[in-house]
């Protein structure tokens, strides 16, 4: 009996735990589903076989659809994205055009009332006359409900070179025809009265792809030293994660601060650009490279990396017939998690005065703006750039936070 | 009531009855259902079990992963994980009221708090032969009542001797502080008591062994450890879940002659549940098998193996490998695969994988006496033998 | 165990080194050398004689027209030796008499945030891993993601606002004007207390939002392992069985990524120490950078550097005295 008793137990453990896994999971609370089930209703035998046809990517997908906060995230980015892509049309105005007579002009409401008080479709803002208190001597504007000019899409106005390349002067809103003069501050203006929708418009192209191209450079860096040091271990592996520990340990700002001081200050605003996106990657690939090389490391072990092998592929073949689609979703989760950091770090950066300088336009450039608090307190619109920093980090949190409860569709 | 109640009420009324005169009932399980509400559906983990525990005696579960026999044992401590829940049957725990007013002062004087919590009505009554009867099922999870059982009249232990220890405490601490929680003695009294404990078991040195952390004791030692642990308050009932599995069979068979000697010098029922039909044939007294959340069959051990009624007993005892067949050929499995929890199979649930199904006949079998002590719930036992 | 606190000391010095290197390369790194600026800066006052004599002299206490390695050791050895960080340009004073204050500062506001974050965080994250996807845990894990996703500096900025537009106060710096420069008194340290609050919230919401994500997760890995389950099934009540088991596991990995988080505090207080203008090492290292007062700069960088190695250390520590497995590794 006793030889019996311990075969029948080999038997039974390989048909492990299959309800005991739901329960489990069901015991954590977990919301989310058995990675076995799609997430819609199905009658579960037709859904049962669906699941087990999809592919892998598809699991993911089912699962990165349950994180609605992540869906909603990823459609905020595609919409930062391309209002970037298209700056110079999506802009009113000449984010650099100034105009003296509306100076620190705060947001101008939309309305559906004309002059007269009837109701438009079309909305339209009203005109600002300026006044000047008798006593302090400070300049403030009065809505003039007397007059009111509608706004119009796809108008004529500022002259602009569409990614350089292209002139036009069509602008997705506007006053449009004789009224392109009239004030038309749907955020308010600065201390030049240049209008700040546009300038945060225009400040979206350099802020957003500073955290891709920066983050870009760090995959490439964490990937290359990451896989160096997961694949092969040894001496690389433990000289590579002594760079990592060490570079971790450093204060990231005030080193930052230090290097981008060290940008001679005669280049160009391009440069600079470029300089801040470099100096930005060379710390922050150390996070990529800890994952893929974690990634790598449980892998190795894998049982369908050894089966691969037995099988005679070859290593390249591995890498990236057998192991790169499971740690890919990981690192593209890693790296949406990264983008974020950058963003913020350029920001602040450019906020001290130690990133890109005008006339070069980005969120933190913008909000140098905003250092004096007497100006804040005055004109509290100045600190809008910083708000649009919020919504584009936070979205990019919680499409990170999505894309890596997905990135591993057969856990849990 | 439903049907399978009526039929509930003959078996227990007859036959637990008249055993009664040979065995003293422990622990009866009546109609237990555990169901997980998840948002895929119900998972009906346990779904009308019912079964008795007698002093003394071993109970052995068997069944495939997922039939329902772990959570039978949560529900009995009534530590069902979170979206689990006891949605019907009784679980009646039969207390000596010797033993609570001699063995833990605590636990009598809580005997009265929790009927004070639960008004008039109360979990518990005390019978004429001084046997307090307590309804698990009517306790606060969370309450002083459940938690004066657990560990010290009904302990439980499970597979993984790895991770059942705290990593970062001593062992000494965890059985120190269980034995003072539940009986009346000092620090030092419990870690003499813990240290008894612990040479009992078999492990070597224990004067300093109680000073370790897991991490530094081996396998087999750890499982001896938590052994020790779980009895350190000299329960009445030992649950067993998948004791051995992780273990080796050295190990394993260690294990369980040491089970088998505390279970006479303690006197304590062992409810043993495992996958492992050679284990059960070893240990237990009689034997309950279990499918998809209900008992299928239960009989003494000798007449389940030589006698075995229901097909998926057969079919269980035909996958055994055995030594002396004649080699080459492929080992025997049960056709088909367990169904899926949340569409499980209406009438008999097994019907799905029988051999022996005729629609029509196998709508809602009942579960019947076969034999002495011997029930099966399968409507075509007669043509099957 | 004294064993590895040793080894995990020794260890540590060359990371010492390493930053002390990065450091001298800041210090490097701006185009023209700090001699030249010092001299055109002299000349600017008129005063060249003076100033040729004080370039020879400065020229041989750093070594400046030798080899960078000298260069280097020279600057080190003078920190290590006499606790001279060099001169400051801008402030015709020795660095070593600037930085100090400064970096009391930063030193008491930092650690003060880290016990403010870990006193918030522990309890915070304990209670959401507990009550897991109860509306109380979405709302600390949306504070969470919301406390990670603003920077610092517009939490200083909209609280400076705030507090002036509404409430007419100025909740930068850390005295009011009238303690500035006063003597220490109860009322300069009951007015340190008004304002030292406010960078120490700033900072720590940053760093707290991390930590309870941590807490959260570690936590949350731990609740159903079986030990856990054990304990609950020998009769432990079941606060004290979460405080007593799988927290005090969750801790330590929490520890450890503690160390880590110094980095990120010091970077928070850099920049908010800047907005405030707090008189810490922040709004001194940006002047420092921006006129290219390099040794003053260095010296900050050295000393903060310094200051998160040496966290780390002792979070490792800690660490090991904590758990076991560690210390009987």
């Amino acid at each position: 009996m006793r030889q019996d008793a311990s075969s029948v137990r080999q038997d039974a453990t390989s048909v492990r735990d299959n309800m005991d896994s739901i329960v489990e999971e069901g015991a954590r609370g977990q919301g989310a589903l058995d990675p076995q089930e799609p997430p819609v209703a199905e009658t579960p035998a037709a859904a049962k076989t669906k699941v087990s046809v999809a592919s892998q990517w598809q699991l993911m997908r089912w699962r990165f659809g349950k994180h609605k906060l992540a869906v909603v995230s990823l459609w905020v980015i595609v919409f930062f994205y391309l209002v970037a892509l298209f700056v110079e049309v999506i802009a009113p105005a000449d984010p650099n055009k100034t105009n003296e007579d509306y100076k620190y002009v705060s947001p101008m409401p939309i309305s559906f009332f004309d002059q007269n008080g009837h109701f438009s479709l079309r909305p339209g803002v009203y005109a600002l006359t300026l006044k000047r208190n008798p006593e302090t001597l400070r300049v403030s504007y009065v809505v003039d409900k007397s007059q009111w000019t509608p706004i119009h899409f796809f108008v004529r106005g500022d002259t602009y070179k569409f990614w350089n390349l292209w002139k036009g002067d069509r602008h997705l809103i506007g006053l449009g025809g004789k009224s392109t003069d009239a004030p038309f501050y749907l955020l308010g203006s600065d201390r030049l009265g240049r209008d700040m929708l546009s300038r945060i418009v225009y400040g979206a192209r350099i802020s957003l792809s500073i955290g891709l191209i920066s983050v870009f450079l760090s995959v490439i860096l964490g990937i290359a030293l990451g896989g160096v040091s997961g694949y092969y271990g040894g001496m690389a592996d433990t000289a590579i994660q002594r760079t990592i520990e060490f570079i971790r340990s450093l204060p990231t700002i005030p080193i930052w601060m230090a290097l981008a001081a060290a940008l001679p200050p005669g280049w160009s605003p391009l440069k600079v650009y470029f300089g801040i996106t470099v100096i930005l990657s060379l710390i922050g690939w150390t996070g990529l490279a800890r994952v893929v090389r974690g990634r790598f490391l449980a892998m190795r072990e894998e049982d369908f990396v050894m089966a691969a092998r037995f099988c005679g592929a070859s290593e390249a073949r591995i890498i990236f017939r057998h192991m790169a689609p499971s740690f890919l979703s990981h690192i593209i989760a890693s790296l949406t998690l990264a983008i974020p950091g950058v963003i913020l770090a350029e920001t602040s950066l450019s906020f001290l005065g130690l990133g890109l300088r005008p006339p070069e336009i980005s969120w933190g450039v913008l909000l140098q703006e905003a250092q004096n608090i007497q100006t804040v307190a005055l004109s509290p619109w100045l600190l809008l750039p910083g708000v649009a920093v919020i919504i584009v980090v936070l979205a990019f949190n919680f499409l990170g936070d999505g894309l890596r409860d997905a990135a591993d569709p057969y856990s849990r | 009531m439903t049907a399978g109640n009526v039929n509930l009420e003959s078996q227990f009324g007859a036959g637990a009855g008249i055993q009664r005169d040979q065995r003293e009932l422990l622990l009866e399980v009546r109609n237990l259902k555990t169901y997980f509400k998840l948002d895929e559906g119900t998972v009906r983990a346990v779904d009308g079990v019912s079964y008795n525990l007698y002093r003394g005696r071993t109970l052995g579960i068997v069944g495939e992963s997922g039939c329902g026999k772990s959570v039978t044992a949560q529900s009995i401590l009534r530590i069902v994980p979170s979206p689990g829940q006891i949605v019907d049957g009784e679980i009646i725990y039969h207390r000596r009221q010797r033993e609570s007013a001699g063995q833990s002062v605590a636990t009598s004087a809580n005997g009265g708090g929790f009927r004070g919590r639960f008004g008039g009505r109360g979990p518990s009554r005390v019978a004429a032969d001084g046997v307090e009867q307590i309804d698990l099922t009517t306790l606060n999870p969370r309450g002083q009542a459940i938690r004066d059982i657990r560990g010290n009249e009904i302990a439980l232990i499970f597979q993984e001797p790895m991770s059942s220890l705290s990593p970062v405490h001593t062992v000494g601490h965890q059985m120190i502080q269980t034995i003072v929680l539940h009986q009346k003695v000092s620090k030092e009294e419990a870690r003499e008591r813990g240290i008894e404990m612990l040479a009992r078991v078999g492990i070597p040195r224990p004067r300093e062994a109680i000073d370790r952390y897991s991490h530094q004791l081996s396998g087999g030692q750890r499982q001896r450890a938590v052994i020790a642990l779980a009895l350190s308050c000299k329960p009445s009932l030992l649950i067993a879940d998948e004791p051995t599995t992780a273990l080796d069979v050295t190990t394993e068979a260690q294990i369980l002659e040491l089970m088998k000697e505390l279970q006479r010098d303690l006197g304590m029922a062992i409810q043993i549940i495992t996958h492992n039909l050679g284990v059960v044939a070893e240990m237990a007294d009689d034997i309950m098998v279990m499918y998809l959340g209900k008992e299928v069959e239960q009989a003494p051990v000798e007449e389940l193996f030589h006698n075995p009624k229901h097909p998926y007993t057969k079919a269980l005892l035909r996958s055994i490998p055995r030594l002396g067949r004649k080699t080459g050929r492929r080992l025997e499995s049960i056709e088909g695969m367990v169904p899926d929890p949340f569409s499980i199979p209406a009438g008999c649930t097994f019907h799905t994988r029988c051999p022996f199904y005729k629609p029509g006949i196998c709508d809602d079998p009942q579960y019947v006496q076969v034999g002495p002590n011997h029930w099966a719930r399968c409507a075509r036992t007669k043509e099957i033998s | 165990m004294l064993q590895y606190f040793i080894r995990r000391i020794l260890l540590a010095i060359p990371t010492l080194f390493a930053i002390s290197l990065v450091s001298f390369v800041l210090i490097q790194l701006p185009p023209g050398d700090f001699l030249t600026s010092y001299a055109a800066l002299l000349a600017q006052q008129g005063d060249s004689t003076i100033a040729g004599q004080q370039l020879v002299a400065l020229q041989n206490a750093y070594g400046l027209n030798q080899p960078v390695y000298v260069q280097y050791w020279k600057w080190i050895s003078n920190i290590l030796l006499h606790g001279d960080f060099g001169q400051s340009l801008e402030w015709h004073l020795p660095v070593s008499t600037l930085i100090w204050n400064s970096m009391g500062v930063t030193l008491a506001l930092t650690v003060s945030t880290l016990l403010f974050t870990w006193l918030l965080a522990i309890p915070i994250g304990v209670f959401s891993a507990t009550h897991q996807y109860s509306p109380m845990d979405y709302v600390f894990t949306f504070l969470g993601f919301i406390g990670l996703a603003i920077p610092g500096f517009m939490i200083a900025l909209v609280l400076l606002w705030v507090s002036f537009r509404y409430l007419g106060m100025d909740v930068g710096g850390l005295f009011s004007r009238q303690y500035q420069n006063a003597p220490w008194s109860v009322g300069k340290v009951i007015d340190l207390l008004k304002h030292f609050w406010v960078p120490l919230v700033i900072i720590g919401l940053e760093g707290t939002a991390g930590l309870i994500r941590t807490m959260r997760a570690n936590l949350l890995d731990e609740l159903h392992k079986p030990y856990v389950i054990f304990a609950r099934a020998r009769g432990l009540d079941e606060r004290k069985l979460t405080w007593e088991y799988p927290v005090r596991v969750a801790l330590n990995p929490f520890v450890s990524s503690a160390g880590f988080s110094l980095p990120g505090l010091i970077n928070g207080a850099t920049i908010v120490g800047i907005v405030l203008s707090l008189p810490m090492h922040g709004p001194m290292l940006l002047r420092a950078l921006l006129s290219q007062d390099m040794y003053l700069a260095g010296a900050f960088i050295l000393l903060i550097g310094a200051l998160t190695v040496i966290g780390v250390l002792i979070s490792d520590l800690v660490l090991a005295w904590l758990d076991p497995r560690i210390r009987y590794a």
